[in-house]
């Protein structure tokens, strides 16, 4: 997993969101999830894009305290080093 | 036929309503997975006969009641039709019946187990790939029994209303995603199964008789095409009026 850059996590992470409905341009690392429309089953799928791409188990308790694309980005991150 | 970009998974299909509803679906252009547990001979009779008929179909086996099950057989089906599993239909099922003050643990284990726990741990696999494509279609085959008492039965009872309880929570978690989770509740059907049950529920029926596989089998294709893409949550009674 060390070959995972942040960045693309991150690339990852706003690619997979935007396909939920908001726009690419429109996500950075300060949206958070309620701005964006981004409801809870959004994050299940998003749990299970990064688990299938980085091996990263996400659970729902993880899911449920991330506020911002930034807390997804740096959670990922940090479970895959 | 229409191509489908999907295959279809039916567990319990080697004999009885599963096998019907393997064949239905494979007329419906599906590429099916016949699931089975012991039963190869029979689960390759069904394979056979979908083929010879234009169809496509795989056997494969493996107890549904074992947690590892599901993901064996999606990565088989997926890979043998290199498509995603977009039909699951939940229909394995046993029954070991004894009235309740009498109804042993192992019983009462064996028969939630393999109703009722194996369809969630199989609806939760099919929702990834499904809610992936944002379309799929997930039909349990639950019982007349979860909405109408029958003796000697209060474990299938409780597994399958506890289906149809499944069926609508995961119905509406997923409903604006193009998935769609049903339940088809038979009545009394002429299968093995039902062969040696004694039952007061026949001489109840309002058609005066039983119902056949094929008659359910109808139902779980009409619910897995796109026909019924507004119909999720739903509860389809296949009993010649026996629950009205």
């Amino acid at each position: 997993m060390s070959t995972v850059t942040k960045e693309q996590v991150e690339a990852r992470v706003v690619e997979t969101l935007a396909s939920f409905g908001p726009d690419a341009d429109q996500i950075t690392r300060e949206s958070t999830f309620q701005e964006l429309d981004i409801d809870s089953l959004d994050l299940v799928e998003l749990a299970q894009v990064v688990e299938d791409e980085y091996g990263v188990v996400l659970k729902g308790e993880d899911m449920k305290d991330l506020r911002t694309v930034g807390d997804a980005v740096d959670l990922i991150v940090s479970r895959a080093e | 036929m229409t191509e489908r970009a999907g295959a279809a998974l039916v567990t319990g299909a080697s004999r009885g309503i599963g096998a019907a509803i393997a064949r239905a679906l494979a007329r419906d252009g599906w590429p099916v997975g016949v699931n089975y547990r012991s039963e190869a001979e029979r689960a390759g009779g069904v394979v056979d006969e979908i083929e010879r008929t234009g169809g496509q179909a795989v056997a494969l086996a493996g107890d549904v009641a074992d947690p590892s099950t599901p993901d064996q057989l999606f990565e088989a089906l997926e890979s043998r039709f290199d498509r995603p599993v977009l039909v699951l239909v939940n229909n394995a099922g046993i029954n070991r019946d004894d009235l309740t003050p009498s109804l042993r643990d192992e019983q009462w284990d064996a028969v939630i187990d393999t109703d009722l726990t194996a369809a969630f741990r199989l609806t939760r696999r099919a929702l990834r790939p499904m809610l992936r494509a944002r379309s799929g279609r997930i039909v349990n085959i639950s019982s007349v029994v979860a909405l109408r008492a029958n003796p000697g039965q209060a474990n299938y009872a409780a597994a399958k209303a506890g289906l149809i309880a499944l069926t609508k929570t995961a119905a509406v978690e997923v409903a604006r995603r193009g998935v769609t989770v049903n339940a088809v509740a038979p009545g009394w059907i002429d299968t093995e199964m039902t062969a040696g049950v004694a039952s007061d529920l026949l001489a109840a029926v309002p058609a005066r008789r039983a119902g056949t596989p094929e008659e359910v089998a109808s139902c779980v294709r009409f619910l897995a095409s796109d026909e019924a893409s507004y119909v999720t949550g739903a509860v389809l009674t296949v009993d010649g009026g026996l629950s009205a």
